[in-house]
């Protein structure tokens, strides 16, 4: 199959377009960045953080980002804002503030 | 000249008379010729009258409507001819067979009809060589032997064969089915 | 080489279906189904083929599980009839769009209501623009033929769509016939193995069937009409393959002493027998008439049918099925838009016939070519007709 066949893209012709919308790569979520979707966002305090996991755990977005089994960031590019994280926190280490 | 022979059977839901259609055109088929068995469907039930097609030719057949000015035409239950308009344009050189223990002349009577009768005691025949009512095999020797359609002798060879095959589980019916065969080309009069 | 054998027409494509050995069968087995999955789940019992034989509750399912067989990369068959075709109305868009080929034999019959189980085009019909593909017989062998050829049509990589192979319900499906079969190892080397562009299982699995918004739906879907359009080529190519196996010819659509034909008849399925006997009767008288039997109702052979058509004066096209559109039934609807710009004061009237298996005899197919006769005489004609409906 030809590359250009695998990338649909908002101007794809009907000539290009996979048949029948199927979609050839497997993990393709992260292409999308859903980023900008976001009115609010999280943040994060480190020193308050326990490194329980939870918020890693309940994140619907894979948007948080664990390194050694600590918490070492959010990614930005697909949050969306949720809040799910910063409600589960029993720390006070997130915060849930209004995206500027 | 095409030789084209169409045959229409009466019958009733149950008794066999689409099978024996399909049987006739299967030893007909087994000569080379062109053929076609097909049933009339109605509402399928046990008992309601039903009709069945064979037409049977040296060429291709290519119509596939039902028959109207049959040649023959096979009456496998005699109470038919009562509710059943069973001589309804049947040719004049044609014949009607009748599975009746009434001779032909007896029949002729309850019949609208001038050309050739013939009768066949089926069930008698039946009774008496398979031990019970299944009329469909005499009426098929009684519509080759008035139609010779196909000669008798290669019906009772390609027969014979069917049986074996269709009875390959129970081979003992298959010299009572020859002997039904036997008699209906006899006893057909 | 062939084998000579007296089979119904349901029976044929049975045997078809053994001897193309595919991968899954789901059927819903009774009424409104047809004896074709009985007969086959015999041959599943048996050992004969190594298929997967699905018995499902209903037709609806009966196509879901084809289209996901198919989405895994299988070659898929299954066969209805009347309304359980019309259970299956809305998974036969998503196998056309998905572009997952299947083959459905459709024996045709009636639509309820009135309840009705005999023959006419009604079902077919009303599916013609699901995307499927429409092949059609009229008898025993020409339904086991296309059902051959229907496997390598709908997986032709240009093509990639469901086939529907439609024969006459209980005319053709019921009735014992001539016919020539072919060797199990012919088929079996002519359908070849199924080489499927995406598959759900396999080494580079993808996903089917996703949400389609506005920016894309569009352009899927003049895909889809591309793939239509290119099943016309495959079609032919397909048929002239079986010829050199069989010798049985095949087009788009088959011409009956058209050459030189004033008064021409267009038709559909087993009805086209009766009405070639009705051509050689009146050719004999010398009248000069012709037949058009359409083979491929989708795609429909336009610009082919245009041409076969362009010296005929009058022209009647037979429908076994009324559109209900107050102006004319599919097939009349079709040759006339075909004709739209070639026409040129041609007589071109609709009849519409045999609806839930009125019989269709020589006498009725006689009196619409002397119909076009008198049309051709007088220029006075009827454009929307009935045949054989008491008045």
């Amino acid at each position: 199959m030809k590359e250009k066949m695998m990338k649909i893209t908002p101007n794809v012709s009907w000539k290009d377009i996979t048949p029948g919308g199927v979609i050839t790569k497997s993990g393709n979520a992260e292409e999308f960045k859903t980023g900008d979707w976001r009115s609010m966002k999280p943040v994060w305090h480190e020193d308050k953080c326990k490194h329980c996991m939870l918020c890693w755990v309940v994140c619907p977005d894979n948007s948080i980002i664990p390194e050694d089994g600590k918490i070492k960031g959010f990614d930005f590019d697909h949050c969306k804002g949720c809040g799910v994280c910063t409600k589960q926190c029993k720390f006070g280490a997130l915060d849930f503030v209004v995206e500027e | 000249m095409a030789k084209l022979v169409e045959i229409r059977w009466h019958g009733r839901g149950g008794q066999g008379a689409k099978t024996a259609s399909l049987l006739l055109a299967e030893v007909a088929f087994k000569t080379g010729m062109y053929i076609q068995g097909f049933p009339e469907y109605g509402p399928e039930r046990m008992g309601a009258p039903i009709t069945a097609y064979n037409r049977i030719s040296d060429e291709p057949l290519r119509v596939h409507s039902n028959i109207y000015e049959p040649d023959y035409v096979v009456v496998v239950d005699e109470t038919l001819i009562k509710s059943v308009p069973v001589t309804a344009g049947l040719k004049k050189d044609g014949a009607i067979i009748v599975n009746t223990s009434k001779t032909p002349e007896e029949i002729r009577k309850e019949l609208k009809y001038d050309g050739r009768v013939y009768t066949i005691d089926a069930r008698k025949i039946s009774e008496e060589t398979l031990g019970a009512n299944f009329p469909n095999t005499p009426m098929l020797a009684a519509v080759v032997k008035v139609s010779g359609v196909i000669s008798e002798e290669v019906l009772l060879n390609n027969m014979e064969d069917s049986f074996k095959h269709k009875f390959a589980n129970k081979p003992q019916v298959v010299p009572k089915n020859m002997e039904a065969l036997k008699r209906s080309l006899q006893e057909v009069k | 080489m062939a084998k000579r054998v007296s089979l119904s027409g349901n029976e044929a494509v049975a045997y078809a279906m053994r001897q193309i050995n595919p991968d899954v069968v789901a059927a819903f087995p009774i009424t409104p189904s047809t004896e074709v999955p009985q007969y086959f789940s015999q041959f599943v019992a048996n050992g004969q083929v190594t298929s997967e034989f699905v018995a499902v509750e209903s037709e609806h399912s009966a196509m879901s599980a084809c289209i996901g067989a198919s989405a895994a990369g299988g070659r898929v068959m299954t066969a209805t009839s009347s309304c359980g075709l019309a259970l299956m109305w809305e998974m036969l868009y998503i196998a056309a769009s998905s572009r997952l080929p299947v083959v459905l034999a459709v024996v045709n019959r009636a639509l309820s209501g009135p309840i009705n189980i005999h023959n006419d085009h009604s079902d077919s019909m009303g599916a013609r623009d699901s995307g499927w593909i429409q092949i059609y017989g009229e008898n025993a062998q020409e339904a086991y033929d296309n059902f051959i050829q229907a496997i390598r049509i709908g997986e032709h990589p240009d093509v990639q769509l469901p086939v529907m192979v439609c024969y006459d319900g209980f005319i053709t499906s019921h009735a014992v016939e001539n016919l020539e079969m072919c060797e199990d190892a012919e088929v079996k080397a002519f359908v070849g193995e199924r080489v499927a562009p995406y598959s759900l299982l396999g080494e580079n699995p993808v996903a089917m069937g996703p949400l389609d918004l506005p920016p894309h739906y569009f352009e899927h879907k003049r895909q889809q009409a591309e793939a239509m359009r290119n099943a016309k080529k495959v079609i032919l190519e397909v048929a002239a393959e079986f010829e050199k196996l069989t010798g049985r010819k095949y087009g788009l659509f088959e011409e009956y002493k058209m050459e030189d034909a004033e008064a021409a008849m267009v038709i559909i399925n087993s009805t086209a027998g009766t009405a070639k006997k009705v051509v050689d009767k009146m050719r004999a008288e010398g009248k000069k008439v012709g037949l058009i039997k359409i083979r491929s109702f989708r795609p429909f052979p336009a610009e082919e049918l245009v041409a076969a058509l362009k010296n005929v004066k009058a022209v009647a096209v037979m429908d076994k099925v009324d559109g209900f559109t107050g102006v004319a039934a599919p097939l009349h609807n079709e040759v006339r838009s075909a004709l739209y710009g070639a026409a040129e004061g041609k007589i071109v009237p609709g009849y519409i016939y045999g609806l839930g298996g009125r019989d269709v005899t020589v006498n009725d197919i006689e009196s619409v070519y002397n119909d076009l006769f008198k049309a051709i005489e007088t220029g006075k004609y009827e454009v929307y007709n009935y045949l054989g409906v008491r008045e």
